[in-house]
């Protein structure tokens, strides 16, 4: 018997270090970012341009390049997610045409960036000829957090109790109505924190914009969605990469990988934030 | 009538987007196989694939991926002997064992580690990892399979420990309390009960962090150390896939046989990441076990 809740006690203890090794790597990761990157943010590195050769200066046209690209991706991908969650959820009965879509779906959740990067390449900037520019790294990027956004839609319209489409439906409302003015308004903060999360995702990837949007430097910033961009994750490859004054500019490496982070994580933050709103907060 | 009408429409018009995903998963497989199948001109499939040479800017070239695809895979199997127990042994404490008020703190921490930038992650590699490993190890270079794995593990976690977490909660109430009532431990019917019913979503979870490992491109690219050869010690360089096309996309000539090869090597990549996630789609539902027997 002893043996027993001995050998329970020794997993139980495998399993808590398993689970703290994890919440330790990212606590201390995020410290050392912290301390090492905070030594840099000033007013003028947020508003300034890189100056002699991107050794000094500031990250605003890289900050500003990802706002763009960020908010082009959410523009095309929100709609298109959307519509495709509320067929799925409402619409669709199970047979073979959802089980092909939701398949489909899955497969391109789990196409790498890197291959996002050579499509968008393929299609955007040589087929179309838009060029490398804003256009053609907002699509790529909007095409890969389609399946995240699908995923929480869809989540959000099923949690919406059947009971109220009943009683829609009951006063004669057609169904695209009940869904219009039902369904969507009552899944609404869900599908925000969807697609905030995508706007996470979408703000941190390198591989799909190097080829179809990031700029190494540019000297103006961008007048229209035809012209290239600076973006901050591309940036901080490049500061730490393809340099020639690597060492020295560790610093404005650290601080643009802080806003980076602070960005991204932050924006993650308001989304988990919400959704433990809306969970406390549910009126059925 | 006329309502009806206007209902079909509105319906097909939502099926018409539903499908949007899949045009966008084929025009993907038919742009890399318009920009990649030119470069079967000039190596056969059989040399690509097994080719052990790769050296695309000599003149005559050699385009042979083998060394990239065994740096793929030696890189990802590392990275899931770390990040397989790490993963499933959270989702076991998350689901299983954690008190009410660690879990709601746990979960979205994981979650923020799922939304780290992984260039971010390849970043940390090179600036603090490397130098560390270098000097510790006594070793060349500290860009190589064991800090590239390292990162990918930590990458691929995330994945791993949500999916088995809802594949251990969706495991009946019933077969843990039946576990229960026969007199077995928490250990026991956790071990013997709850981990094999919800095998099937934990295999999933397992090959879609296997996944998501071997198409990360920032990581092996920062990291990795760019040796397009065959490792002969987890303390070499290597150069995966994803960190090939990566780096030499910018260089190589529009439309040369070396643009053509990189696009191959997409073709290749996607291949292998498709089919993961086509034998995760089908282990999560071939195995799914189905409701429970209650009197």
């Amino acid at each position: 018997m002893r043996w027993r809740y001995f050998k329970q006690h020794a997993f139980f203890a495998i399993v808590r270090l398993a689970a703290f090794s994890i919440a330790a790597a990212i606590g201390a990761f995020l410290v050392y970012i912290l301390v090492n990157g905070i030594g840099a943010i000033s007013w003028e590195f947020l508003s300034e341009h890189p100056r002699e050769s991107m050794t000094k200066g500031g990250i605003m046209p890289a900050i500003l390049g990802t706002f763009y690209l960020t908010a082009g991706a959410i523009i095309i991908a929100l709609p298109l997610g959307v519509a495709s969650a509320i067929y799925l959820s409402e619409y669709a009965k199970q047979g073979p045409v959802i089980r092909i879509i939701r398949v489909g779906v899955n497969c391109l959740a789990g196409v790498p960036s890197i291959v996002f990067g050579l499509f968008g390449l393929g299609l955007f900037v040589v087929f179309l000829q838009f060029g490398s520019c804003i256009l053609s790294g907002a699509l790529t990027l909007g095409f890969l957090i389609l399946p995240t956004i699908i995923g929480a839609s869809e989540e959000a319209l099923k949690s919406v109790p059947q009971t109220f489409r009943e009683a829609s439906l009951g006063l004669g409302v057609s169904k695209w109505q009940t869904i219009l003015r039902i369904v969507l308004p009552n899944a609404l903060p869900g599908i925000l924190t969807g697609s905030i999360l995508g706007i996470g995702r979408a703000a941190g990837e390198t591989a799909p914009i190097m080829f179809t949007a990031a700029a190494f430097f540019t000297a103006k910033l961008p007048s229209s969605i035809f012209d290239e961009v600076m973006a901050l994750p591309y940036h901080v490859y490049v500061l730490a990469t393809a340099g020639t004054y690597i060492e020295e500019t560790r610093p404005l490496q650290y601080g643009t990988v802080l806003v980076l982070v602070a960005l991204v994580l932050g924006v993650d933050l308001i989304a988990i934030i919400i959704r433990s709103y809306i969970r406390k907060k549910k009126r059925w | 009538m006329k309502r009806k009408i206007k209902e079909t429409i509105i319906k097909n018009i939502f099926l018409f987007i539903a499908l949007v995903s899949i045009v966008i998963l084929a025009l993907i497989v038919i742009f890399l196989f318009i920009e990649g199948i030119p470069v079967f001109k000039v190596v056969s499939i059989k040399d690509f694939i097994f080719g052990i040479e790769w050296y695309p800017t000599y003149d005559p070239p050699s385009f042979g991926i083998w060394s990239l695809i065994v740096g793929s895979f030696i890189v990802t199997l590392c990275a899931s002997v770390i990040a397989i127990p790490l993963g499933v042994l959270s989702a076991v404490y998350i689901a299983e064992i954690a008190p009410p008020l660690i879990k709601e703190v746990f979960k979205p921490v994981v979650e923020l580690l799922a939304g780290l930038p992984s260039v971010v992650l390849g970043f940390f590699g090179m600036a603090v990892m490397a130098p560390w490993l270098q000097a510790t190890f006594d070793i060349p270079t500290g860009l190589n399979i064991v800090n590239a794995s390292m990162l990918l593990a930590l990458m691929a976690v995330p994945t791993i420990a949500s999916i088995s977490e809802d594949a251990l909660y969706s495991v009946p109430q019933e077969f843990k309390e039946a576990s229960y009532a026969l007199g077995a431990t928490r250990f026991e019917t956790i071990a013997r009960v709850i981990v094999p019913a919800a095998l099937s979503g934990i295999s999933t979870a397992v090959i879609l962090g296997m996944a998501r490992a071997i198409g990360e491109t920032m990581v092996v690219l920062m990291v990795a150390g760019g040796a397009a050869a065959i490792p002969e010690s987890i303390f070499d360089s290597v150069r995966p896939m994803p960190a090939s096309i990566a780096a030499e996309m910018g260089e190589a000539p529009f439309r040369s046989d070396h643009y053509h090869a990189l696009f191959a090597t997409g073709i290749i990549l996607f291949g292998l990441t498709l089919s993961f996630n086509l034998i995760a789609d089908y282990v999560s539902h071939k195995f799914k076990e189905v409701g429970s027997a209650t009197l």
